[in-house]
């Protein structure tokens, strides 16, 4: 008994200064393999602040973070080696014997509301100004009084603002410390005032929060109302918007068929298998300049223009030179031979680089929105509208402008005049058609930006080009402009009513309407050339 | 259901409207009208094109040995021959082979997935053979390419059964290649062993399924988004593309929300057209959605292809997982193969099993594959475990009773237990489906995923969904002495039909 006693007190002696330690410890928690206890350990972490909190947490986000397999080591992988991540000093683990930290979104969250809390004393500006961001996001109870803390110490108008919205949106979350309704009425009043869907989420949960008066409740929900009715009000400018993205990637996916099939009149069912080569001409240049110069990697984007361009026009003339120029004046055997070929690119694709997807990365340049109002802009596709109407711009400059230009047309509206007056139609057939294929290039290097780059990305862009083309008007460029905007709005007004399936649906047969009606398209070509 | 489980009816939408299947399933009606919608201008001519195609056999490549096979199986037995010579204890297997039919499609849209589940049933012949083989005699994979043509598959199955009298058949995609097929192994009275997670609400005698029912994927999915670590959610967004699976798969799960308390009012439920690349208007709807004061999550049956723009979207838009998580069941190694990972770290996914799980097992055949594929980057997925466990049920059930009679080896499967690579026992239930954990993996930045949470133990998995009204009673069991598809347990009874 005794030794059983003497045994127990040992024990206990050891326990003792452990689960002290532990207590003390706010970093022991990251040992665990649980996220919850991680998560509690990160808050706990950033609540007592101290030097070694910024790194630590950083480090976790970022993966660096090890721990011992055996007992509470901590420990950060740098560039050199390894330090100890509770003192910052130099270490020298096993790596056999450490594994990665790992998270999951709680932990994430929790890591970010800490960096969040811990920034908004120690960080820069604009790492203050997006901590506050992040608060007013989260609005977490917990956060209350580093908000306050905060918002005593900065003088900074726009971060104030912030803070003041964060603050609000706080006091009227359920778990905040009970407010008086004056408080909580103002609360009200500042978060209808910063509008969006961050201030809706919290006034829709106040509009029912028992711990409000209800005096409170009645001003979230009027403000809920209002802010819908400004939310609705925008949101027909942001379905313009999602309209005209829309519209320009039907636009550059069909311009090339304006060309191949509206000036020139080849039925090119390869057209979308061009613009997939384009995107993977998009990928191999942006896996070249990753290895040659991985510091240049954000700009192979802008150098895919021109490679796509040239790689696609090339592949246009060889095409035409080899297969189309037999097949003039026989429509349904330049389709047939067309379709071949477009099925012998996939397949040629999908033996080289695999059936699977390739991951074209999107440039930091472009990745992420900004706020225009109640706008939403996100970057990507309005560089892809910009980029649009450049080669919108261009393909009209080269037409109207230059002498291929002027052969072109002299050869489209009357062949056998143009070979009299000295024309090299042969040659202008070829070039037209290069003109064409290399502009399905380009339209694959912006598609890389939003969709699969893939074998079968051709495929659902061939059919919508052919109805750009066919329901703006055959040989009319402003009509396919026309045409694609069109499309594109319509399509993206109707998809919040009535669903995206029903609106495609839809769509097409207003489309299919309206050709009954008007053959020729939108912008029919007029005059005696078209009669023949 | 993964990518590609692709155009339940047709393809992709485009290529629904080019190629225009004409033979259609009774469920695809709707696709089918959209596509002749879009059709409307060139429809002749794509049929045209179309029937040439069929006729000349464009797509269709059957070689029953293709040469690149027959290298690979002469490799198998010069290895063989070597181990032999060297004593190794494996014998060399003797006598006339034991032949397996193969049936994924190696061309067409769904070539990008089943391409791979052929390799892995190749790769697990060659390793068998080098076992020793089946009863001591050779494997023979007869690999037929039904070219992701849904009536081809019917052709292609009588071809393996009747022609080749293949001991088994290791195939089939989407939900409606099986459903195509499924006449033709209940009238030659064939095995198939069918490797992806389905919509359910089917029980065939010649079917085993080896891939996940929806209580062993989506149910307890549901479950992990709605439980503390999986953030509590209140508000659920169904977001699918518009074809059977999706929609008897939101069918269940709305039920099951419902049942757990949540309002009608928050759930969304949205469908796409197939290959959708323009999401800008449904991430926007979600963002909306989500603001609604309540912890909001998505569960996304969006069809593989559709997946990438999807995502780009949501990064574009800039919504995290830790804002709305987005639960995805039809996002694989494979489809983040082809994606920047980097803006989707934390999404989440639910499958059986992942690459990245740490198991030796596990290890062991992932470094197999990559030597077979003599690619050290090739992934492997789900439904390649799938099959694994469906390959490895088959032998054992061949060895049990020691032939490869069709209705002896349907007998013999039930209650066989095979290891599952990411640890647990896969065993053959009385319904034909199997017991499978189920895993919650969150999107790394490496393009693997990290499991984030796993179910105690095995699920069975149920051939009837409990949350549909009409199946609710039924239950599948093909033992004596019920030996039914869809027996109601309230009138015991059989409905009779042989399968759902």
């Amino acid at each position: 008994m005794k030794t059983f006693l003497a045994a127990a007190l040992l024990c206990l002696s050891f326990a003792l200064p452990v689960t002290a330690r532990a207590d003390e410890d706010a970093f022991s928690g990251l040992t665990t393999t649980q996220f919850n206890v991680i998560a509690t350990s990160v808050s706990q972490i950033a609540q007592e602040g101290g030097p070694r909190a910024l790194p630590v947490l950083r480090a976790l986000s970022d993966h660096k973070l090890f721990a011992a397999k055996e007992g509470d080591g901590l420990f950060i992988q740098t560039d050199s080696g390894w330090q100890d991540a509770r003192t910052g000093a130099a270490a020298t683990p096993d790596p056999e014997m450490v594994r990665p930290v790992r998270l999951n979104n709680h932990v994430r969250q929790a890591v970010a509301a800490a960096e969040a809390q811990l920034q908004l004393i120690a960080g820069t500006p604009a790492e203050r100004q997006a901590a506050a961001t992040l608060l007013y996001q989260r609005h977490d109870p917990a956060m209350l009084p580093a908000i306050d803390a905060a918002l005593g110490k900065t003088d900074d108008a726009s971060l104030k603002t912030m803070l003041q919205d964060a603050r609000a949106a706080t006091l009227l979350t359920p778990g905040a410390p009970p407010s008086d309704e004056q408080t909580q009425r103002q609360a009200v009043a500042t978060l209808y005032a910063a509008g969006g869907l961050d201030a809706r989420g919290v006034l829709t949960q106040a509009t029912t929060s028992e711990a409000l008066a209800p005096a409170t409740r009645k001003d979230a929900q009027d403000a809920v109302a209002s802010i819908d009715r400004s939310l609705r009000l925008w949101g027909f400018g942001q379905d313009a918007f999602y309209g005209l993205s829309l519209g320009s990637v039907l636009l550059l996916a069909a311009m090339g068929l304006a060309i191949t099939f509206g000036v020139m009149g080849v039925i090119n069912m390869a057209h979308g298998e061009l613009m997939m080569i384009g995107a993977y001409t998009t990928w191999l240049t942006q896996r070249a300049v990753m290895s040659v110069a991985p510091s240049l990697g954000s700009f192979s984007l802008i150098l895919a223009v021109p490679a796509a361009f040239l790689v696609c026009g090339a592949l246009g003339i060889l095409i035409e030179r080899g297969l189309i120029r037999f097949l003039y004046g026989r429509p349904l055997e330049t389709l047939l031979a067309t379709w071949g070929l477009s099925l012998i690119l996939q397949q040629v694709i999908r033996s080289l680089f695999g059936p699977t997807n390739v991951a074209v990365i999107t440039p930091s340049w472009l990745s992420g929105s900004f706020h225009l109002g109640g706008l939403e802009i996100t970057l990507n596709r309005l560089a892809i509208m910009i980029f649009a109407i450049a080669v919108m711009g261009g393909l009209m400059l080269v037409l109207r402008r230059t002498s291929l230009g002027l052969e072109m047309r002299a050869v489209t509206q009357n062949r056998r005049m143009a070979a009299l007056m000295g024309i090299h139609t042969a040659r202008v057939d070829a070039l037209t058609f290069g003109l064409g294929s290399g502009i399905a290039g380009l339209a694959g290097v912006a598609v890389s930006q939003i969709d699969n780059v893939s074998p079968n990305l051709g495929q659902n862009y061939i059919i919508d080009s052919f109805l750009v083309v066919v329901f703006g008007g055959v040989g009319n460029l402003w009509g396919t402009l026309a045409a694609a905007m069109t499309l594109g709005v319509g399509g993206k007004a109707l998809e919040p009513i009535v669903g995206a399936v029903s609106g495609k649906i839809l769509i097409l047969v207003l489309v299919i309407l309206y050709i009954q009606r008007h053959p020729r398209g939108m912008f029919p070509l007029r005059g005696r050339g078209v009669e023949s | 259901m993964r990518s590609d489980r692709m155009a339940e009816c047709l393809g992709t939408p485009a290529d629904a409207s080019v190629s225009g299947y004409l033979r259609i399933n009774d469920r695809c009606t709707f696709v089918i009208n959209y596509a002749s919608l879009r059709m409307g201008i060139f429809a002749p001519t794509m049929m045209l094109v179309k029937s040439i195609q069929l006729r000349t056999g464009v797509m269709t490549m059957s070689p029953r040995f293709s040469r690149r096979d027959f290298a690979k199986f002469s490799l198998a037995a010069s290895t063989a021959m070597l181990t032999g010579l060297k004593g190794a204890s494996a014998a060399t297997p003797k006598g006339e082979p034991i032949r397996i039919g193969v049936l994924h499609s190696l061309s067409g849209t769904m070539a990008i997935s089943e391409t791979t589940l052929k390799d892995a049933i190749l790769m697990m012949v060659e390793l068998q053979n080098r076992k020793g083989g089946v009863l001591g005699r050779p494997l023979e994979a007869v690999v037929v390419d039904p070219a992701s043509n849904w009536p081809l598959f019917a052709e292609k199955a009588r071809q393996l059964l009747a022609v080749d009298k293949v001991a088994s058949v290791f195939g089939c995609w989407t939900s409606v290649s099986r459903k195509s097929v499924l006449p033709v192994f209940e009238e030659l009275n064939g095995i198939l062993f069918y490797p992806v997670q389905y919509e359910g609400q089917e029980c065939s005698r010649n079917v085993f399924y080896t891939g996940a029912a929806p209580n062993q994927q989506a149910i307890p999915a549901v479950d992990y988004l709605l439980s503390a670590d999986g953030g509590g959610a209140k508000r659920f967004a169904l977001v699918g593309t518009d074809y059977v699976y999706p929609r008897t798969t939101n069918q269940i799960l709305q039920n099951y929300l419902k049942g757990k308390g949540i309002a009608d009012a928050d759930i969304m439920v949205n469908y796409t057209p197939f290959g959708q690349s323009d999401w800008q208007t449904i991430v926007s709807q979600l963002k909306s959605f989500g603001s609604g004061g309540k912890k909001t999550a998505v569960v996304s049956t969006i069809n593989g292809d559709a997946n990438v723009p999807f995502y780009k979207e949501l990064a574009a838009q800039g919504i995290s997982a830790t804002d709305i998580p987005v639960m995805a069941f039809s996002v694989g190694e494979e489809e983040l193969a082809g994606m920047d990972t980097k803006p989707l770290v934390g999404q989440l996914a639910a499958w059986n099993y992942f690459e990245s799980i740490d198991t030796p097992a596990n290890k062991a055949f992932i470094k197999e594959w990559h030597d077979y594929t003599k690619n050290p980057k090739r992934t492997t997925n789900d439904p390649m475990e799938a099959s694994y466990i469906g390959f490895n049920l088959w032998v054992q059930a061949v060895e049990k009773v020691g032939s490869t009679d069709h209705d002896k080896v349907i007998d013999a499967m039930v209650g066989l237990k095979q290891a599952n690579l990411t640890g647990g026992t896969a065993q053959v239930l009385p319904n034909h489906h199997i017991t499978k954990p189920v895993y919650i993996g969150e999107i790394q930045d490496d393009g693997q995923f990290n499991v984030v949470w796993q179910t105690p133990k095995e699920v069975p998995g149920m051939a009837w969904s409990p949350y549909v009204a009409e199946t609710k009673n039924l239950i599948g069991d093909w033992t004596k002495p019920i030996s039914c598809g869809n027996y109601d347990t309230v009138k015991k009874a059989c409905l009779g039909a042989k399968h759902g």
